[in-house]
């Protein structure tokens, strides 16, 4: 905005304020009803909804899935969209850094008079596809489910270590077979043909990235996930 | 018998005594009538007029102290500009849902202990043996779902009406932070309940954390405060939860509302001044109506209501 456009803008400014109205009582008015639609509605979803425990935090075990509040859903769904590991910085913390220092900034490189969303042609379409896209991804994040059973053929030695992979939310973030969701984690529907067993227990000790470290698991359990695993090539 | 304000204030803080008050000599009654204060006798004596008096005693006490009712004066009667509609009540709405979790959330510290070993039993406690406790509880986790919606709506509209631009820079740049504060409280109240949800989120949480590059590692270190999240973990996410996140947030939530009054909140873009207006003054529906800019008709072409054309100016003509 130029000095002339700033002061035309502050000029109709105060002639719009002189043709308005007092804060009290018209806005006050309104904002005490939004206010009474904020607080019943809270305290509706606080009745319907409850406010239940899930199990208690056990680091041996993960029976419950990994998984966000959900309006951090469509962080969580940026991972599984931008997948190989070179990538991850990028998706975790680069993406959302650099939308957020974009918002930040906004009215230093956004300077135009024009106040219209019908004549910011961009800004509006920017908008409404940031809108469209974190609607899908919180959407996506919404239905993405996790099975805690494994629907596919096992070998009998195999079995109990697929279960524990079932059981411990591995195919929240992993693949395998038909199961699971493809991503953050790499498939593993191949992994002992990908790498060796060792490998596949450090991973699950370390939780490389962002996955959660198993190294609470039992030795014993944690030895016929391997078994399970280093077998599927 | 002297009043007691008299007594307390110093005498040249005093407010000047009416005739007729204690101290004052009795002027003689105005010989004319019609400006002689109406009697009403027997209405009430002496003590019943001073009862009535006294809220007014204690604001002016106050008044004189603080000065401020000039400027409380100024912020209610103030004016927002023609047009001003229901998408204004968001930020508003914002503010309310963070005082219901302001609110619920000091009942809630009084029940709550933040340790690994007792966080869980104690929100146990508090759904199950406190009274109203999972009531309190529920209101607490369900606001903060309906704040960030607010917040984010909020700051839609902002964003679509262009209110982030000349001369509200400032203000919008404060705002951005407050969103991602708002974020912050909702990652750390996440690992409170102790519960299996909450530990492997947010395990899951603080290591997206530390992929990110530079800082990353940094961050997820603090976040976690030791090797594995435990005890110290939950110490951190209490105090960032509890003190350091709302007491920033309070300040910047102040001087966001600061910058509200002080610059006036913009005035929807597709309002325009309008032309001598045809109807002397609009009454309240009528002037609802003509807010061509209530986002309901975008291109500022729907000044009509029931078929009236209220303000001749179309929206959608010459920038002004
Ligand atoms: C807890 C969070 C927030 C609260 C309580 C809050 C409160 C308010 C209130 C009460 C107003 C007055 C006008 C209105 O309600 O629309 C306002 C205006 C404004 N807010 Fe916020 N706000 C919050 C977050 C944000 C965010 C996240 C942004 C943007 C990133 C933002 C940007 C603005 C701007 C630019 C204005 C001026 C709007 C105008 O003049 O039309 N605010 N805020």
């Amino acid at each position: 905005m130029k000095a002339h456009e700033k002061q035309a803008y502050l000029e109709e400014y105060e002639l719009l304020k002189k043709k308005g109205k007092p804060f009290f009582p018209y806005a006050v008015m309104k904002d005490s009803v939004m206010a009474l639609v904020v607080v019943g509605v809270i305290i509706l979803m606080s009745l319907l909804l409850g406010a239940e425990q899930g199990p208690k935090a056990d680091p041996t075990t993960t029976t419950y899935v990994p998984r966000p509040e959900w309006y951090f859903f469509f962080l969580f769904e940026v991972l599984r969209i931008i997948k190989p590991p070179e990538l991850v910085p990028l998706a975790t913390i680069g993406i959302p850094t650099i939308c957020m220092v974009l918002l930040l900034l906004l009215p230093f490189y956004d300077k135009g008079p024009e106040r219209r969303p019908e004549r910011r042609p961009l800004a509006t379409t920017a908008g409404i596809l940031t809108i469209l896209a974190m609607g899908y991804l919180t959407y996506a994040g919404a239905v993405s489910g996790s099975p805690t059973e494994i629907d596919m053929k096992v070998a009998p030695q195999y079995k109990a270590g697929a279960e524990i992979v079932a059981g411990s939310g591995c195919l929240a973030c992993h693949k395998l077979g038909e199961n699971g969701n493809n991503g953050p984690g790499p498939e593993l529907t191949h992994i002992g043909a990908r790498i060796p067993r060792a490998a596949i227990v450090r991973s699950v000790e370390i939780g490389p990235s962002i996955m959660p470290s198993f190294r609470e698991l039992p030795p014993k359990k944690l030895n016929e996930l391997a078994d399970f695993l280093s077998s599927l090539n | 018998m002297p009043k007691l304000s008299d007594l307390l204030v110093p005498a040249p803080l005093r407010k000047t005594p009416k005739p007729g008050e204690a101290g004052v000599p009795k002027t003689p009654a105005p010989q004319d009538l019609k400006s002689a204060p109406p009697e009403r006798p027997g209405e009430m004596g002496r003590v019943g007029e001073q009862a009535l008096e006294a809220p007014t005693e204690a604001l002016a006490w106050i008044d004189q102290r603080m000065a401020a009712s000039g400027f409380l004066t100024g912020m209610l009667f103030r004016k927002v500009p023609k047009g001003t509609n229901w998408f204004y009540t968001l930020g508003s709405a914002a503010l309310f849902a963070f005082i219901v979790q302001a609110v619920t959330g000091v009942f809630l510290a009084m029940f709550y202990t933040p340790s690994t070993t007792q966080a869980y039993s104690s929100i146990a406690h508090i759904n199950n043996d406190v009274f109203l406790g999972q009531f309190v509880h529920g209101m607490h986790k369900w606001g903060a779902s309906v704040m960030v919606i607010l917040v984010f709506l909020h700051m839609g509209r902002t964003f679509f009406f262009g209110a982030y631009k000349y001369p509200r820079e400032l203000n919008w740049v404060i705002g951005v932070v407050i969103l991602i504060l708002t974020m912050t409280m909702a990652f750390t109240g996440y690992l409170l309940p102790f519960d299996q949800r909450s530990y492997w989120a947010s395990i899951v949480g603080i290591n997206i954390n530390g992929t990110g590059p530079i800082v990353g590692p940094y961050l997820s270190d603090f976040l976690r405060a030791g090797p594995e999240l435990g005890a110290t973990t939950l110490s951190r996410f209490y105090a960032i939860h509890m003190l350091l996140v709302p007491g920033a947030l309070i300040a910047l939530i102040g001087a966001h509302m600061y910058l509200v009054v002080k610059l006036g909140t913009t005035a929807p873009p597709w309002t325009r001044i309008g032309n001598t207006p045809r109807v002397a003054e609009p009454t309240t529906e009528l002037d609802a109506g003509a807010v061509s800019g209530n986002g309901y008709s975008p291109n500022g072409s729907g000044s009509t209501i029931a078929g009236v054309q209220i303000d001749g100016h179309n929206g959608g003509g010459a920038t002004a």
